[in-house]
């Protein structure tokens, strides 16, 4: 089975689809808030110009959710702010 | 370790795969690079190689034969040992050096990983491509509501669909694609709001009768569009997206011909997801900084400047596809191959194809570019938008600068460029470096002119760590 870690709950993806791609046919389409007005945010580009999908994976923020392939068991946090 | 290369080329997409594959014929070694996981960039985009079983999309491919053609080619260029494919590979800089250049890229192919990668080559050819170009409006930073590409790269490269109701707006036919595909998937497509009227085409004869495909790729869309019961509302925008933690409704009015919201128009139609595209802005972050002459061109971008050759004004340095101007895949496949040609000639090396066969390309390049000026004309930006956009609609996504302050920042302190603004403002300051607001920047306090985006030193974040242990 393929899966990884959002926020410590398992989410399956489909092998070949990016973290926001699984994110997103899950229906979650929403991850994170912004910094300033604390607004929810998801995908918005799907090509890693608009930095709006941002999230931590295996430990390294500001990773770009539409940039990375998913892979089993890796681990992504999604929450607040987009500078930390 | 791969022999040096001759040729490097920066994008894998529809331009980038005909220059390899024309500079390989040609006898060339090249180096081929792209952040993505698989060639094709965005008209091709599929997904990674080992994942095509399990993700089927080639249903909601155009031009499947010329793409396969291009892969065979590069296959075949890749076991001869003369082709260097660098996939999941981020440039996020490129420096003159010995007269040649240095392509400076992180190797994300273990993302989170980074390593750093440099190389080199006497010539170089950008064919970055393009991204969607955006004009805000209230509620368009609602999760769901996502650029028409977005939703196109999420069909194209994962297969998921990122809503069941679904409005697209905004102008240009690659409207029409992505209507198809959504419904393909299931999706239901409420609504495509176009912001010109179709029938302007009919002022363009000329090229419409030179570009006989393209009638035929429009009926094609027609009858699927028909097929799938979707309408397309012409002279129409989507001027609001409702909803608290996500979009659930649209508002959508009826535009007079320079883009005003047509008073008592309205109507509010519920959906779950919005796709929206003011045609595309080119991709010129690592071209600036390299110091190659822009020009204007018909859409309201600036983009690169080059001879019939595809040559930039910096010696050794080409450019092709929509880096030089939007014109679609073909297009950008004409100009591939005519860059690629330039190379084989500025290097001495024996051209790969006849001079017939060059000219011809030239011919289609030319038909094309007819083409992509009509596209251009009739699919303008409404000349009205700065006028009625709300003072509270958020215009940089990053920074959380809303249009009133960037109008106080034209009516106070006289800024009248894009970079001024974000001094004053912070707008164009955040994580997107302005990619995102600059164009609508610019279209809110500029007097005219084309949109250039400000030099980014940097095309692409890199950690310290990957720069520290960088090979160079
Ligand atoms: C999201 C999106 C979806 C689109 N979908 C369609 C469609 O379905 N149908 C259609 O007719 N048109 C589509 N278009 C229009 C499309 O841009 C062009 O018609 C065509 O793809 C242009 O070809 P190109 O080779 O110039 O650029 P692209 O196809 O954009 O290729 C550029 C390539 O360069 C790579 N690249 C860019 N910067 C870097 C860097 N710093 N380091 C490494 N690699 C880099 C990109 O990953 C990309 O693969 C789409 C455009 C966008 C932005
Ligand atoms: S959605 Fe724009 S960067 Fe990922």
């Amino acid at each position: 089975m393929n899966e990884i870690i959002i926020d410590g709950e398992p989410l399956p993806f489909v092998e070949g689809q990016t973290v926001a791609a699984a994110l997103v046919a899950a229906g979650r389409i929403a991850w994170r808030t912004t910094r300033v007005g604390r607004r929810p945010r998801g995908v918005f580009c799907g090509i890693g110009v608009c930095f709006d999908c941002l999230v931590t994976v295996d430990g390294s923020d500001g990773q770009r959710a539409c940039l990375v392939p998913a892979r089993p068991g890796m681990a992504v946090t999604t929450g607040e702010g987009d500078d930390a | 370790m791969p022999e040096p290369s001759d040729l490097i080329v920066v994008g894998a997409g529809p331009a980038g795969m005909a220059a390899a594959v024309t500079a390989l014929a040609g006898g060339l070694r090249v180096a081929l690079v792209d952040s993505g996981t698989a060639v094709g960039g965005q008209f091709w985009r599929h997904p990674p190689e080992h994942a095509r079983a399990a993700i089927p999309t080639e249903d909601l491919h155009h031009g499947l034969r010329e793409y396969r053609a291009l892969c065979d080619a590069l296959s075949a260029g890749r076991a001869a040992g003369r082709l260097d494919l660098r996939l999941a590979h981020h440039v996020w800089s490129v420096v003159r050096e010995d007269g040649g250049f240095a392509v400076h890229a992180v190797d994300r192919c273990r993302a989170p990983r980074e390593t750093a990668v440099v190389l080199r080559a006497p010539r170089l050819l950008v064919a970055t491509g393009a991204y969607d170009r955006q004009l805000p409006f209230p509620g368009w930073e609602l999760p769901g509501v996502l650029t028409a590409g977005g939703l196109q790269a999420l069909l194209k490269g994962g297969g998921v669909a990122a809503g069941s109701r679904v409005a697209l707006g905004g102008t240009g036919p690659f409207l029409l694609p992505v209507a198809v595909a959504l419904a393909a998937r299931g999706a239901e497509v409420v609504a495509v709001c176009e912001a010109a009227h179709p029938r302007a085409w009919l002022r363009h004869p000329g090229p419409l009768l030179r570009n006989p495909g393209k009638w035929a790729e429009a009926a094609e869309y027609a009858a699927a569009l028909a097929r799938h019961r979707i309408r397309l509302r012409p002279r129409t925008a989507i001027v609001e997206a409702e909803g608290d933690d996500r979009v659930t409704a649209v508002r959508i009015a009826s535009l007079t011909p320079d883009g005003t919201p047509r008073a008592g128009t309205e109507q509010r139609v519920e959906v779950d997801a919005v796709g929206v595209g003011w045609g595309f802005a080119p991709q010129l972050d690592l071209l600036v900084p390299l110091g190659c002459a822009l020009t204007d061109s018909a859409d309201g971008n600036a983009v690169v400047a080059v001879d019939d050759g595809q040559r930039t004004s910096v010696p050794g340095l080409y450019a092709a596809g929509e880096t030089c101007g939007v014109g679609g895949a073909g297009l950008a496949v004409s100009e591939g191959r005519l860059a690629a040609g330039s190379v084989l000639a500025d290097s001495g090396a024996a051209p790969g194809r006849g001079r017939r066969r060059r000219s011809a390309v030239r011919a289609r390049a030319d038909g094309q570019r007819a083409f992509a000026r009509a596209m251009n004309t009739v699919h303008r930006l409404p000349a009205a938008w700065p006028a009625w956009l709300p003072d509270e609609t958020l215009v940089c996504r990053c920074e959380e600068v809303d249009a009133g302050a960037v109008r106080a920042a034209r009516a106070d302190a006289g800024a009248h460029d894009h970079r001024q603004v974000k001094q004053l403002t912070r707008a164009g300051m955040g994580w997107c470096q302005g990619r995102m607001c600059g164009p609508a920047v610019h279209c809110l306090v500029a007097r005219g002119g084309a949109y250039a985006p400000a030099e980014r030193l940097v095309a692409t974040p890199v950690t310290l760590g990957a720069l520290a242990d960088r090979d160079a």
